[in-house]
């Protein structure tokens, strides 16, 4: 087995997982506490028995230890094979079987996220199906004209003798329906075309925005430096379905708004004095907090104050705009992490939380992150505001002062945090999930 | 006696069709086609049975049968719903509201007239709301 540096701070990450004081450790594998407090820190190489004790103490597989990225693969395994119904797979030797065999492992996993991916569209297309309301009313009215089509035409089948008036009313009854018919016909299927088009490519036109937007790097020159949103959009929107099209148009007004307010040389300034931090950004530009949080992800890359991550969702939790960061992954698909500062701020209207947070399991990597729920629109006398919540997030190094750090998750299958008081559903982790409340 | 029907159907052409199947089996037929003063209409004719189409403009089928249910002059009236959409949603949502019968479009005329005939025919002579 390859083995790398790192075995110790995922002894330590596992341990801290599990509430284990370092003494209680060493004294279960039958070391020092100083020896320990080396391995975990790297700077003794451990292997053999020893590790073995280890792995059996914090109850993980040996190889969880050892190979970082192993375990990654290892857990999509385990999440294929669960997900599978009747799966007959050796779970027990899932880790043979990625120790022996790592690109063939790979290629299940990476088979097993893409049919989810192709799930999630043939969801996304039959829930269009059943609520499209142009689709209902293209249907309704082609079986209505069908209707009248058919009722007409066997009065005129029948062997009985019509009236020569009535005869001729029917003929052009059904002369009449069936253009009807040609044309709504034709415009159903140029209309399930283009949709057809437009959802193959890029899913949902949120996604197909997120697309653009990564592309573009979260930054438009030509916004900043004035140009109408309206000519911007032209410009990009060439390959996007109607729907992404009016999505862009309302992200581009608002890069637009907020790049007025905050121009871009003034925020580099503040930036270089100030890091990302969207209160003191505030205070010098007074503006609200969820324009400081925007502007500061729109940065250029090589802005100084490092790269700052964006995630917006409206009152329903459903995320409308995602800028991840390496340290801070957002999943394309739902069911994020009710635990993200994200979240509780919709429960905290106006106020605004700044949280240390990681994603249990993971090796450093925390980032600071700000959240603030306000309302979407201008106030209207008597109606509640909608509200959304913006939170903002920048990688920050060790933890200062004592503070608290939050363990979050991308989603709770593959969730490395014991006792969460926020699970969902059980991890494929090791033994979170049992223990997890 | 001829027996007398109103139809509440919006799309021309169906309303001639069925008016004149049911005309030609010695049924009297008025027709309506709007929804929101279906209602009144029906009060004024008093007929034997109904037709009610599901889309109509301006009020759906399913209130103006809930409507009707509710007055103790039509609650006994035998209702034949008519819709474009045959999914069981659809014939749950009318049985719920007390529909006789159900049809979903495209019908055969065969298939209409004998209906028609069931309904008018487990109406029981000194049914309420008859002249």
């Amino acid at each position: 087995m390859p083995r790398d540096t790192l075995t110790g701070s995922r002894i330590r990450e596992r341990r801290t997982i599990l509430g284990l004081k370092q003494a209680d450790l060493a004294r279960k594998a039958g070391i020092s506490a100083s020896y320990l407090n080396l391995i975990e820190h790297n700077r003794r190489r451990i292997g053999g028995k020893l590790l073995l004790d280890l792995a059996e103490i914090l109850k993980v597989e040996p190889s969880m230890l050892t190979e970082g990225a192993e375990a990654a693969l290892i857990a999509s395994l385990r999440e294929a094979a669960s997900t599978t119904r009747g799966s007959t797979a050796e779970l027990d030797r899932v880790d043979e079987f990625a120790g022996r065999f790592p690109g063939w492992a790979g290629l299940l996993a990476e088979a097993r996220l893409r049919i989810e991916t192709l799930e999630r569209s043939v969801e996304t297309l039959s829930d269009r199906l059943a609520h499209d309301p142009q689709l209902a009313e293209a249907l309704h009215e082609m079986l209505s004209t069908v209707t009248a089509i058919r009722s007409a035409a066997s009065i005129l089948n029948e062997p009985e003798e019509i009236d020569p008036d009535w005869q001729r009313r029917f003929h052009r009854n059904i002369h009449e329906d069936s253009a009807r018919l040609a044309e709504s016909s034709r415009s159903l299927v140029s209309y399930l075309e283009a949709e057809g088009k437009a959802a193959s490519e890029s899913g949902t036109p949120q996604e197909e925005v997120t697309a653009l937007f990564e592309a573009a790097a979260y930054h438009f020159p030509a916004l900043e430096a004035g140009q109408a949103p309206e000519a911007v959009a032209a410009e990009l929107e060439a390959d996007l379905s109607d729907s992404a099209r009016v999505l862009l148009l309302r992200a581009l007004r608002t890069y637009a708004e907020d790049s007025a307010a905050l121009p871009l040389p003034q925020v580099l300034e503040a930036v270089a004095e100030d890091g990302a931090d969207p209160l003191a950004l505030l205070r010098r530009f007074g503006c609200d907090p969820a324009r400081a949080m925007r502007r500061l992800a729109a940065l250029p890359g090589e802005a100084p104050c490092g790269p700052v991550g964006l995630a917006i969702c409206d009152a329903s939790g459903a995320l409308t705009f995602r800028k991840p960061l390496p340290e801070f992954p957002i999943p394309r698909f739902g069911a994020d992490c009710p635990l993200w500062p994200l979240f509780p701020a919709l429960s905290r209207p106006m106020a605004v939380l700044s949280r240390r947070v990681q994603f249990a399991g993971r090796q450093g990597g925390a980032v600071r992150a700000f959240a603030v729920a306000q309302p979407a629109s201008l106030p209207q006398a008597n109606r509640d505001p909608i509200f959304e919540a913006h939170m903002m997030f920048t990688p920050e190094g060790p933890a200062q002062g004592g503070e608290e750090t939050e363990l979050v998750g991308v989603t709770c299958r593959i969730c490395a945090r014991a006792a969460c008081p926020a699970r969902r559903e059980p991890s494929l982790l090791g033994d979170a999930a049992e223990r997890g409340g | 006696m001829s027996k007398h029907v109103l139809l509440i159907e919006d799309e021309p052409n169906i309303i001639e069709a069925i008016s004149f199947i049911l005309s030609r089996e010695g049924l009297a037929v008025e027709t309506h086609s709007d929804g929101t003063t279906a209602n009144e209409k029906l009060r004024g004719a008093s007929p034997d049975l109904l037709i009610l189409d599901v889309m109509l403009p301006g009020k759906s089928g399913y209130d103006i049968l809930r409507e009707l249910r509710a007055d103790p002059a039509t609650a006994a009236l035998p209702v034949l719903m008519l819709t474009a959409r045959g999914q069981t949603r659809d014939r749950e949502m009318a049985e719920r509201e007390g529909v006789s019968a159900f049809m979903s479009k495209p019908f055969a005329n065969s298939e209409m007239l004998d209906t028609v005939r069931a309904l008018l025919n487990g109406v029981p002579e000194e049914a309420p709301g008859k002249p």
